[in-house]
């Protein structure tokens, strides 16, 4: 498979904190790619690099194999990346259904289609499991299904890569599962996905490879079943206990 | 290389005063997060009371000055920051200006109400007469006076800030005020430390430049423009920066004045008064600002109702049908302050797409509706609708030119780019006698006006002042049945998209530039229109009508109308028209006419909705009461007995309860109110 996202070398200083040091991984199509770490590992940072809300000291991101480092935030997403925000980035003040339903007609002005945007904002509530709360307010609803918005809104804009930051925070146990089989079932459909998540449970039953980032530097590259067993992620992440599957 | 020597120490002087005000502003920022658009306005009050004091009533200047510098001004910014700014943390930020706009005119309106503004009022230097020669340049004793008391601002704010327990505590809350609240310290007692200190600064600022202009209350209040300048430079944070930058603005100034050939070019008059704002608008695009990033700022409390077509008809139909029975009723003076309150109330209409829908902020929407005032002048064969046409056009079109650099800036500093061409055109362009535009010579205001024919309708006497009114309320009504129509397309979603975030807005692929330019333009063209049709209302076109100081109280009164709602905007209007109506009764409504507006938007940080929406909720409620019998939806569940919960804090050295504020913020930081 070819990798549809790519970093090489990325580094990130912040006055004089390097946030992000030499971080090399890929993301391929068809395949859900973990990304953890403690806070403070530089996981978002490297989001907001590939996103273009921070710009690398060094390094090059590559979209589909062209250089997209130096792009702006919105030719990326016509480029079709689509991402979730740790912090909530909703359009508050509309509906469940109008958050969604404006990322498709945004999605269909750029791409002049003639798609029906209201049937892709239906669909991508459907997908999500938000249909039944189309109509509420989104700054009403609870984090957990706010995040889950998050993901419906970025579906709609038909994405092939996603970056997902922390999905799954304030999700209780049978949502979480939900989320997994739909994550699943993105990437069956053919889109790169990167998880950025602190559940580890999640994080190793639907991640292919999962890469452990500290202090911004990557740690290890791997399955999840050798992350798992690896003594210096143990150790520098997860404490000296075995993760708990 | 005398004169240079002279302008050079001209020049440190009032770099010292613009130093002097621009540290206040900086220090005030850094540590509320408030811009105090008012910091001119309490500088000339304070200038204003010295006055009185010193020069009225004959007291001892240092007395004087003692009273007003360290005591008054003090006093009056602990209470503002205690009373308004503290409570405008979650406020959006064109909240939170335009709080600073209502104390700026409400303070404007009162000078004017205590102190007549046609008599003349002398007021002397510090040691008036007295000099000392600087290598053949010859220094009064108050240009050296100014200059050590700006180096002593500079050596005392230094020391305050690093060598005082106060001044940390200061720095630390620039930092993170959650933070430092967690740490047990009192980051509101920093704030209002630090207000004390900026209204100190204005208020010596002020004092120590009014012997270099008159002791006029507008122009003492906006010489604060000047001062943002430095403030931008210093990037609203460095102190040393901002000294550099009115350093820069002062030599520029006074280097012009004394090397730009001002007396026989008859265009570069005004060059030099338009230096700082120059260097503002440059400053504001040159230095490198944050980027676009995610959560830049607290989710703003406005909130709007999505307006229907049938509200809007039914709205129409009040407006016209109120408009129909107010013009006969009238007298002359009441029907032109309304129809002068309802052309305002159009002008008031751009600022609903632009600030109500994509929350972009502009103090210049009077300069739009000036420039389409001067257009529809030349453009209009005796008041052809054509006229109309081709003032939105231009005015459009100048909006997006003038906004195409400035487009780039967010909240604050868009605003203050704004600021500056609405200055910029007040000092320069409305100045000017005259411009030629591709060859053709358009003459502006050098008689003082410009005729203007009033806007002919087929079949309607529109030369009748009541018709008119009846006119303005149909075009009204014609705009705002647009805008409502915008805003239920999906380019009104993509405008609130933006407005709530406009980093999501990019990651769905939306280039924020074309949206912003989009409705700036359509804003402009709006604002245009309405300077169209008021000046086909008195039969000219006057600058003062359409000065920067006129876009503050407009703005105000729509945001309490409800910049988001078309009937925000007719609200506006009917303030306008009524407090306008006052000033023509009374000769002491008339010199406090400003009054009013300040004091309606001093009230926005406690209803950032405005009236409209409360009005239009209570309607809803009412009818849900009388049709179907359904229960109101509970919207916010209020826990019983909150303000009585507090955590007794008894670590840390803070030893007493904790506010409801200050455990709203602690809930913030520690995640303890989500969703």
């Amino acid at each position: 498979m070819s990798a549809l996202l790519e970093f090489r070398e990325v580094s990130v200083v912040y006055g004089g904190v390097t946030a992000v040091d030499k971080v090399s991984m890929s993301a391929e199509a068809g395949q859900i790619h973990g990304l953890i770490g403690p806070n403070g590992a530089g996981k978002s940072t490297l989001f907001n690099v590939a996103s273009g809300l921070v710009q690398p000291r060094q390094g090059t991101v590559l979209l589909e194999g062209a250089d997209i480092t130096a792009m702006g935030s919105y030719k990326r997403a016509r480029l079709r990346m689509a991402r979730t925000f740790q912090q909530l980035e909703l359009f508050g003040v509309l509906s469940v259904y109008d958050n969604v339903l404006t990322a498709a007609e945004i999605r269909r002005s750029w791409a002049r289609d003639h798609s029906d945007s209201k049937a892709d904002a239906l669909q991508a509530l459907e997908r999500t499991g938000l249909a039944e709360m189309a109509q509420e307010r989104s700054d009403r609803l609870p984090t957990g299904l706010a995040r889950l918005l998050e993901v419906a809104r970025a579906l709609a804009t038909r994405p092939k890569v996603l970056l997902l930051d922390e999905p799954a925070a304030g999700l209780n146990e049978q949502e979480t599962r939900t989320l997994g089989k739909l994550l699943i079932g993105l990437a069956d459909d053919g889109l790169a996905i990167v998880l950025v998540e602190h559940d580890m449970d999640l994080v190793m039953q639907i991640c292919s490879v999962v890469t452990v980032l500290n202090l911004g530097k990557v740690l290890l590259t791997a399955a999840p079943d050798d992350v798992r067993k690896d003594q210096a992620v143990l150790s520098a992440y997860l404490g000296s206990a075995e993760v708990n599957v | 290389m005398q004169d240079l020597l002279a302008y050079t120490i001209f020049g440190l002087v009032t770099a010292s005063i613009y130093a002097i005000a621009a540290s206040g502003l900086v220090v005030t920022y850094t540590t509320s997060g408030v811009f105090n658009l008012a910091h001119g306005a309490i500088g000339m009050f304070g200038a204003f009371i010295y006055w009185q004091l010193r020069f009225s009533w004959g007291w001892p200047a240092w007395i004087a000055l003692l009273l007003v510098v360290f005591v008054l001004s003090p006093i009056f910014g602990c209470g503002l920051e205690k009373a308004l700014m503290r409570n405008l943390t979650d406020a959006t930020e064109a909240t939170k200006l335009a709080v600073t706009i209502g104390v700026l005119v409400a303070l404007v309106g009162a000078a004017t109400w205590i102190w007549d503004p046609n008599l003349s009022r002398p007021f002397a230097a510090f040691y008036q007469g007295n000099k000392v020669d600087i290598l053949g340049v010859p220094v009064t004793w108050d240009q050296l006076i100014t200059v050590g008391i700006g180096a002593l601002c500079a050596v005392g704010l230094r020391v305050l800030l690093y060598r005082t327990r106060i001044g940390l505590d200061m720095r630390a809350v620039v930092d993170d005020r959650a933070l430092v609240l967690l740490n047990g310290g009192r980051p509101d007692r920093a704030s209002m430390f630090s207000w004390a200190i900026g209204s100190m600064l204005a208020s010596l600022a002020g004092i120590l430049i009014a012997p270099y202009i008159q002791l006029s209350v507008v122009p003492l209040t906006l010489l604060v423009v000047n001062a943002y300048a430095a403030a931008v430079i210093g990037k609203l944070r460095s102190l040393p920066l901002t000294f550099l930058g009115a350093a820069i603005i002062g030599l520029l100034q006074s280097y012009a004045v004394g090397y730009l050939p001002t007396s026989t070019v008859q265009w570069m008059q005004h060059v030099p008064d338009t230096i700082p704002i120059l260097v503002l608008f440059v400053a504001l695009l040159v230095l490198p600002h944050q980027r676009l990033r995610g959560h830049t700022g607290r989710r703003g409390r406005e909130s709007f109702p999505v307006p229907t077509y049938k509200m809007a008809l039914i709205g129409s139909a009040v407006v016209v049908g109120l408009a129909c029975a107010l013009a006969p009723l009238l007298s002359t003076q009441p029907l032109f302050s309304m129809s002068s309150g309802l052309g305002l109330g159009i002008v008031g209409l751009s600022l609903v797409p632009l600030l109500g829908y994509g929350g972009q902020i502009s103090l210049c929407q009077m300069t739009f509706a000036g420039i389409g005032a001067v257009v529809y002048a030349h453009a209009t064969g005796g008041g052809s609708p054509l006229g109309l046409v081709v003032a939105f056009v231009v005015a459009a079109a100048v909006g997006a030119l003038t906004a195409l650099p400035a487009i780039r800036l967010r909240g604050l500093y868009l605003a203050l780019a704004t600021a500056a061409l609405a200055e910029f055109c007040d000092t320069f362009v409305f100045g000017l006698s005259s411009v030629t535009v591709f060859g053709h010579h358009i003459p502006l205001f050098g008689n003082g006006t410009l005729p203007a024919a009033r806007l002919q309708v087929p079949f309607v006497d529109v030369s009748n002042d009541r018709v008119y009114l009846v006119v303005l309320a149909v075009i009204f009504c014609a705009i705002g049945f647009g805008i409502v129509a915008l805003r239920r397309s999906r380019h009104g979603r993509v405008l609130l998209a933006m407005r709530e975030s406009p980093a999501a807005c990019a990651m769905l692929g939306l280039r924020l530039t074309t949206v912003k330019l989009a409705v700036f333009s359509l804003s402009a063209g709006i604002a245009g229109v309405g300077g169209a049709l008021l000046a086909g209302l008195s039969t000219q076109v006057a600058p003062d009508q359409f000065s920067f100081f006129q876009s503050l109280p407009l703005l105000l009164l729509m945001m309490a109308g409800g910049v988001g709602m078309v009937s925000g905007a007719f609200f506006g209007a009917l303030a306008l028209g009524l407090f306008s109506t006052l000033g023509t009764m009374s000769s002491l409504f008339s010199r406090g006419s400003s009054l009013l507006p300040g004091l309606v938007g001093i009230g926005l940080g406690s209803q950032p909705n405005g009236v409209a929406s409360d009005i239009g909720a209570g309607l809803s409620a009412l009818v849900r009461r009388r049709g179907a019998q359904v229960p109101a939806v509970e919207t916010d569940v209020v826990t019983e007995g909150w303000d009585e919960q507090c955590i007794e804090w008894e670590f840390l050295g803070m030893d007493g309860r904790i506010s409801r504020r200050e455990q709203q913020i602690l809930d913030d930081s520690l995640g303890l109110k989500v969703g």
